[in-house]
């Protein structure tokens, strides 16, 4: 086998578990301000935990889908088109989230924000849903053909693995958001997080476990995706543990290394396939049959392993930056917006220019 | 309607809407940079206040293209498998690369600049807009590296299985069609930020003068005035204004001059690359050298006996072509032939080509598109430069006219580098028609390595998607183009002030002070959402 593609494999699920470690709790805040939050300043709390960092974090979603392109072309082109319509609402759900993000605070009327506010919330939850649904159906299979299109209507992908993928990414964004909240926000926006963390968080976290042991015994597993399925459980464990002893540091690590190992196992566990079809095997889509040319992924693999680090090293820095808590009297007054104009009535009042 | 025509429709609309949003982005993102520059540099606040406001709209802006920039990155794996399957390995590359040096650094350093006010040192949050800036400008390089590949096939060979596999990455990377559309594209997106600044700043000197602020003396030199019941309508006020419109002016006239020498050179390349595409942009039907200055025809046509030539200038294409005046230029009707000698005179019969197997291919895109798409863009490139140009000599007595109409032109000036860089895209992009990966028939050109578009569509999506997805994504495009424009013309007419809350005075800002206990009130963010 191709170590090259070996390395390319390993580092898309980086790329993945970049991805969901930090935009999850992206998510998991945007979905949290549709009801978790009693008034104004509170949601402007929440918002403004992962104000100046969620736009970076998205970046991740763009160079999985780029690398696997670079890398595994026939994979890009097979798991896009067959999940079309998914696909197609997830963009949607991640278009209307950073739009409202970027807008919700430039016009102060209740209309306004609750709009925007429903935006963040309902596209983070299309997103989350639709981006595990795509994930677990490439880990656990679509009826894809020899040419790797799809053999059926548009809604043939479905079924269990789409339900049970799409609710692990919105559960664990969730309880990862939850425990980044209480990290991150004070007041009364941290102490409800905390509860969440505390009370919500092992049945946020079920169907993502469900999905990485379906994944082992779908494709056999091997001595290390169970052992990476095991340190998962381990860890989502002791974060639990943490959050309810309100050590929020910890409890947030314990999340994260549960969404680390988690997805480490599931694709682990999928190796060396990247989408099995459920047809025929001899269809799968894998490593070997895959991959772009020996030279394209030794010129990807060069200028990523020199530029992640410096990528990584500057996100870590712009947490630093940022790294005080949230509290509610950080948030400025709303500024009303009014046009620049001298109006009559200031004429009037006797305050006309002074030459 | 095929399956074909509805991805080749989403893929213009999704494209050439993400392309009205960049220009701006690109343009004049590099204008503030400049500007927060002069401020650390010097400390004078009329620009630290241009630095609030035009970024105020550059980031009103700057999201609507992350957003829909999100759509370019999938849907070619969405709606073109085929495509993607067939050039991936060398495609896919340009596309990480951007991920991986240009987005990262783009997006992260923004978000350090948005929120880094008062937060870091003014060197080091002046260098993070730097680098979101040099950001932005690589992610252009990188995709019009991914393009002009499209244009200009290089740095490949083709594999036994007749795919063509990346073999140098540096001779793709310095593709000179890359090269020249990248250049030409940042000089066309600095016009479009200096007829941005200037639209919106003579909007504010007329208001000035409009509300008796600013007013002039016999010689017509400005008195500037101020007003202290309109906040931010001070004397710095007016040279922000000032400032910020006559520099736009010399950006675009220098920047109109960049496209020329930039599009010269383009055109030149694709007399070499694509003669098709060139012929049809000039409807020269014949071998000369007469440059077309109007032809008629029925719309729509690809063939030349619907031509006819009114007006024509003779010597001049072949300048334009070789840089020889007189030098004769291919036409069309030389070209066909040599095309359907070297690609066929019909699409292969195979099941790749779903209905259009074995159909016969129309090697002409269609005329009127990329003839009047060509001369759209220079036409409105030149009235821009002559606008700003204009521009620069009505506001010499340090003020504009007090006519509210020719203040209402300046505003619709703005419009005018988008639609030349729309013309211009589309003039590049359906001249490349009926390819999606065009041959270069001169002896430059790689073996078999090119794509009819009919073969590059998604095999296994329906119609019905397609439709989904073109109707769904057009419809929430045109509702945030909406809530886009109420924004940024909601913001424009604030002013200054409505970038900088502490222009205004306190009673103004909103919200009630009181609910929360004055120790909490010491760190307050300078901005938020």
């Amino acid at each position: 086998m191709e170590p090259l593609a070996i390395t390319w494999f390993v580092l898309i699920a980086v790329l993945w578990i970049g991805y969901l470690l930090l935009e999850g709790f992206d998510l998991g805040v945007g979905m949290r301000m549709l009801f978790a939050s009693r008034d104004e300043r509170e949601r402007r709390v929440m918002l403004n935990t992962i104000g100046p960092v969620w736009d970076g974090n998205e970046v991740w979603l763009i160079t999985a889908g780029a690398g696997t392109f670079a890398a595994f072309p026939e994979w890009y082109a097979s798991l896009f088109s067959t999940l079309y319509v998914p696909l197609t609402l997830a963009l949607v759900g991640l278009i209307l989230r950073a739009v409202s993000i970027e807008w919700r605070g430039k016009v102060h009327t209740q209309r306004w924000r609750s709009a925007w506010t429903a935006g963040i919330g309902i596209g983070s939850l299309i997103a989350a849903f639709c981006v595990g649904a795509m994930l677990a159906l490439t880990t656990l299979g679509l009826p894809i053909d020899g040419n790797g299109d799809r053999v059926g209507g548009p809604f043939v992908w479905f079924g269990w693995p789409a339900i049970v993928g799409g609710l692990a990414v919105v559960g664990f964004s969730l309880a990862h958001g939850s425990t980044f909240l209480a990290l991150k926000a004070d007041g009364s926006v941290r102490s409800r997080a905390a509860v969440f963390a505390e009370r919500w968080s092992p049945a946020c976290l079920v169907p993502a476990a469900i999905w990485a042991v379906w994944v082992q015994l779908e494709h056999g597993g091997n001595p290390l995706s169970w052992a990476l399925v095991l340190l998962a459980v381990v860890g989502g464990a002791w974060g639990w543990v943490q959050a309810r002893a309100r050590r929020e540091g910890l409890a947030f690590t314990g999340y994260a290394a549960f969404g680390l190992f988690g997805v480490a196992a599931i694709f682990a566990g999928v190796f060396p396939k990247v989408l099995p079809s459920t047809i025929d095997p001899a269809f799968d889509l894998t490593l070997m049959n895959a991959s772009s040319s020996p030279y394209t992924l030794g010129v990807m693999t060069v200028i990523t392993a020199v530029s992640l680090p410096i990528i990584l090293g500057y996100q870590a820095w712009s947490y630093w930056v940022f790294r005080k808590r949230v509290t509610p009297g950080m948030i400025p007054d709303a500024h009303i917006v009014l046009p620049a104009i001298l109006r009559d009535r200031d004429a009037a009042r006797g305050v006309a220019p002074t030459a | 309607m095929e399956a074909l025509d509805i991805a080749r429709w989403q893929f213009g609309i999704t494209t050439v809407y993400h392309f009205m949003l960049v220009p701006l982005t690109l343009g004049l993102g590099m204008a503030i940079a400049v500007m927060q520059s002069i401020w650390v540099r010097t400390g004078d606040e009329k620009f630290l206040r241009m630095v609030k406001f035009w970024g105020k709209l550059y980031l009103i802006n700057f999201i609507l293209g992350v957003a829909t920039g999100l759509v370019q990155e999938f849907q070619f794996g969405m709606a073109w498998s085929e495509y993607s399957r067939f050039v991936g390995d060398v495609f896919g590359a340009p596309l990480a690369l951007e991920g991986l040096l240009a987005f990262f650094a783009e997006s992260t350093f923004l978000g350090i600049w948005i929120f880094g006010w008062g937060r870091l040192r003014k060197g080091l949050h002046l260098a993070a807009l730097w680098c979101a800036v040099i950001g932005s400008w690589l992610s252009a390089y990188f995709i019009i590296v991914a393009n002009s590949w499209m244009q200009h096939p290089v740095g490949v060979e083709m594999t036994a299985e007749g795919r063509p596999v990346m073999t140098d990455i540096w001779a793709v990377l310095t593709n000179n069609t890359a090269i020249a559309a990248f250049t030409h594209t940042i000089f066309g997106a600095l016009i479009v930020a200096g007829m941005f600044l200037i639209g919106i700043s003579w909007y504010h000197l007329w208001r000035r003068r409009h509300d008796g602020i600013d007013t002039t003396d016999a010689s017509g030199r400005v008195i500037v005035g101020e007003v202290a019941s309109v906040p931010g309508r001070d004397r710095t006020d007016h040279g922000v204004w000032l400032w910020s419109l006559r520099a736009g002016a010399v950006v675009a006239i220098v920047a109109f001059g960049g496209t020329a020498l930039t599009g010269d050179w383009q055109g030149k390349l694709m007399y070499e690359q694509q003669p098709m595409k060139m012929a049809s942009a000039e409807a020269a039907c014949h071998t000369g050298s007469s440059f077309s200055v109007l032809s008629i025809g029925d719309p729509g046509t690809t063939d030349c006996r619907d031509v006819v030539t009114l007006i024509e200038i003779p010597g001049v294409l072949g300048f334009l072509g070789t840089g020889e005046w007189g030098a004769d230029m291919p036409g069309i009707t030389d070209l066909e032939p040599q095309y359907v000698n070297q690609y066929g005179e019909t699409i292969p019969d195979d099941e790749l080509y779903g209905s259009f197997a074995g159909t016969e291919v129309n090697y002409v895109p269609p005329m009127w598109v990329t003839y009047w798409g060509f001369r759209l863009m220079i036409g409105l490139g030149g009235i821009t430069a002559f606008g700003a140009l204009v521009a620069l000599w009505l506001t010499r007595r340090g003020t504009v006219p007090s006519s509210p109409w020719i203040m209402r032109l300046a505003i619709l000036g703005i419009l005018a580098p988008f639609a030349g860089n729309i013309a211009g895209w589309i003039f590049t992009e359906i001249g490349r028609q009926p390819f999606v990966v065009a041959p270069n028939p001169d002896p430059s050109g790689i073996d078999g390595v090119f794509m009819f578009t009919a073969a590059a569509v998604s095999p296994g999506v329906t119609i019905g998607e397609l439709l989904f997805s073109v109707i769904t994504l057009t419809a929430v495009y045109a509702v945030l183009m909406v809530v886009e424009i109420f924004l940024l013309v909601k913001y424009v007419r604030g002013g200054v002030a409505s970038a900088m809350p502490e222009l205004a005075p306190r009673h103004d800002r909103g919200d009630d002070p009181g609910d929360r206990p004055d120790g909490e009130r010491d760190d307050v963010l300078a901005f938020a959402y």
